[in-house]
């Protein structure tokens, strides 16, 4: 084979390694290292070093071969000096031509001769300077040729694009970093407004207190147990705290009422979930449907709830979970004018009204969750704590909750005749 | 001694010459290891290195450049290198790229040896 094909050969081979490495993803110091072994592989170089370009005309070493990794301590560039590399001929930047070298070849020489570096070249990415390149002498012994200073040229402008690539690439994912931070802080700033305006809530009705906060966890246990996602558990939790935010409007002393109201405040109470859906359809939620969960949360399967008499498909699966976690809390809670249900009392309603109130499908999953905690199978008790740790007493629990979901999930078909 | 552990790369002395296999293809990974078998060696205090390249098909620029380190690290510690049994065509690209300037080009191992310490060996099986 001629020298000069052998020649090409190898210089085509390092070209196309050199375009593979910075295309790549991997460690930026083993891309700047494995490009400058190219560039000094191809030409047979002995040594050279990479360095970038930094704040204030500082320079800052990035990779070194053959030479030691203090070279560029103390070094700086200049804008003058940048400029100057824009616009003179390669021939310029040779250490060893004392006549029309650049200034920051000249500043250098000395050090540069001692550590055995020939050739000084800018590495350039859209006009700017980026950095510069560092190469010693060919082992052959022979001065660099016009087609090497081509060759040369042509792998440091793919090392320069490399380099600015990366820390492109780096930016853009410190700035995604950032944002996803600052999205968690949002997050978790809107979701302690909301829990502080769920308190603010519940302190209008002086008989229910903590209730939103209970509606929102009993919620968020019964969605993750029905599988939803992470992002999805989030919004039902949100809609739990904020299902009541309609008695906001509704009148104080009906609310507060310690005996059974009549028909017109019966029909201003239940004002509440429709006055709740006009307050919180203007927000732009970070979470989908949350309005519409507080303004079904009273409907029933079988057509009989407010505001509007949906049946069953016509409700949406986060109101049928915010009806069973707020009917649940009313259920478990004591009020002035009555003590709280006992479990197995609660379990019978669940039971009865599962098909007609309640979507079976959600009861069993609640049942299921309560189970889990029942019998040690998670650790976390959310249910139980919020109960009270008196309430679950007794050994039927476990039999109680499991006949539960052994009746509801195969009864779920039964009781389909609405309206 | 022998060396087929963690590096991978096979060596052995002859007295205070060190002989390392290079494998199938030198690059990055090939080199690297290569290169540091070469600088143990070298620090462990042997005075003369061998690099076969019997098993080598090709050589790429990074391979070029990991042999031009070695053969610095050698020339620093005053060490004398040789490259056994190296085939035609990269022959033909070492003495292109000058690197036959700075080694010994041996026919195999045992002349490499001869030409480095002065004295035969045996034949080695690897």
């Amino acid at each position: 084979m001629e020298p000069s094909t052998q020649k090409l050969i190898h210089t085509f081979g390092a070209l196309a390694d050199l375009g593979q490495e910075i295309a790549g993803r991997g460690d930026f110091s083993e891309m700047v290292r494995t490009s400058m072994h190219l560039l000094l592989g191809t030409l047979a170089l002995r040594r050279g070093a990479v360095a970038e370009c930094v704040d204030e005309g500082a320079i800052r070493c990035v990779s070194v071969w053959g030479v030691g990794d203090q070279i560029f301590t103390d070094f700086s560039i200049s804008e003058a000096e940048k400029q100057e590399f824009l616009t003179r001929n390669v021939s310029d930047f040779l250490v060893s031509t004392s006549a029309s070298a650049t200034a920051f070849v000249s500043r250098y020489r000395e050090r540069l001769l001692e550590e055995g570096i020939e050739l000084v070249l800018p590495m350039i990415v859209r006009d700017e300077v980026t950095g510069v390149v560092l190469l010693g002498r060919k082992a052959s012994g022979e001065e660099v040729s016009p087609d090497d200073f081509e060759t040369i040229r042509a792998m440091v402008r793919h090392i320069g694009v490399g380099i600015h690539t990366h820390r492109l690439l780096e930016q853009v994912a410190q700035r995604a970093e950032e944002n996803r931070r600052l999205y968690e802080e949002l997050r978790t700033i809107y979701s302690a407004t909301v829990r502080a305006f769920a308190a603010a809530i519940d302190t209008k009705d002086k008989y229910t207190h903590g209730h939103s906060e209970r509606v929102g966890r009993y919620s968020e246990i019964i969605a993750r147990e029905l599988g939803w996602s992470e992002a999805e558990v989030e919004g039902i939790q949100i809609a739990g705290y904020l299902h009541d935010v309609g008695k906001l409007v509704v009148d104080r002393d009906i609310i507060n009422a310690p005996y059974n109201i009549n028909a017109k405040e019966s029909s201003e109470l239940n004002r509440h979930p429709a006055a709740g859906y006009e307050i919180l359809a203007p927000i732009n939620h970070p979470y989908a449907d949350i309005p519409l969960m507080a303004k079904y949360h009273h409907e029933r399967l079988d057509g009989r709830g407010y505001p509007d008499g949906l049946v069953d498909e016509q409700i949406p699966i986060g109101a049928k979970i915010v009806s069973l976690a707020d009917s649940f809390d009313a259920m478990t809670t004591d009020r002035p004018y009555r003590r709280r249900r006992s479990f197995e009392d609660v379990v019978r309603d669940l039971r009865e009204n599962s098909g007609k109130q309640f979507d079976p499908k959600v009861v069993a999953a609640f049942a299921r969750a309560l189970l889990k905690e029942v019998n040690g199978q998670i650790k976390e008790r959310r249910i139980t704590k919020m109960l009270g740790k008196d309430y679950l007493q007794g050994e039927n629990v476990p039999t109680l909750l499991s006949d539960l979901i052994t009746d509801l999930t195969g009864a779920g078909s039964e009781v389909r005749s609405y309206k | 001694m022998d060396n087929t552990n963690g590096s991978l790369v096979r060596s052995h002395c002859v007295g205070t010459t060190a002989v390392v296999y290079a494998s199938d293809y030198l690059n990055k990974l090939t080199g690297e290891k290569i290169e540091r078998e070469c600088r143990r060696q070298l620090d462990g205090g042997c005075h003369a290195l061998v690099i076969d390249f019997s098993d080598t098909k090709l050589v790429n620029s990074i391979g070029i450049s990991i042999l031009l380190g070695i053969i610095d690290v050698a020339e620093k510690s005053g060490a004398r290198i040789a490259f056994s049994e190296v085939n035609t065509q990269t022959v033909q690209l070492f003495e292109m790229l000058g690197l036959t300037r700075h080694v010994v080009l041996a026919k195999d191992e045992r002349e490499a040896l001869l030409v480095l310490t002065g004295f035969e060996t045996t034949p080695i099986v690897h």
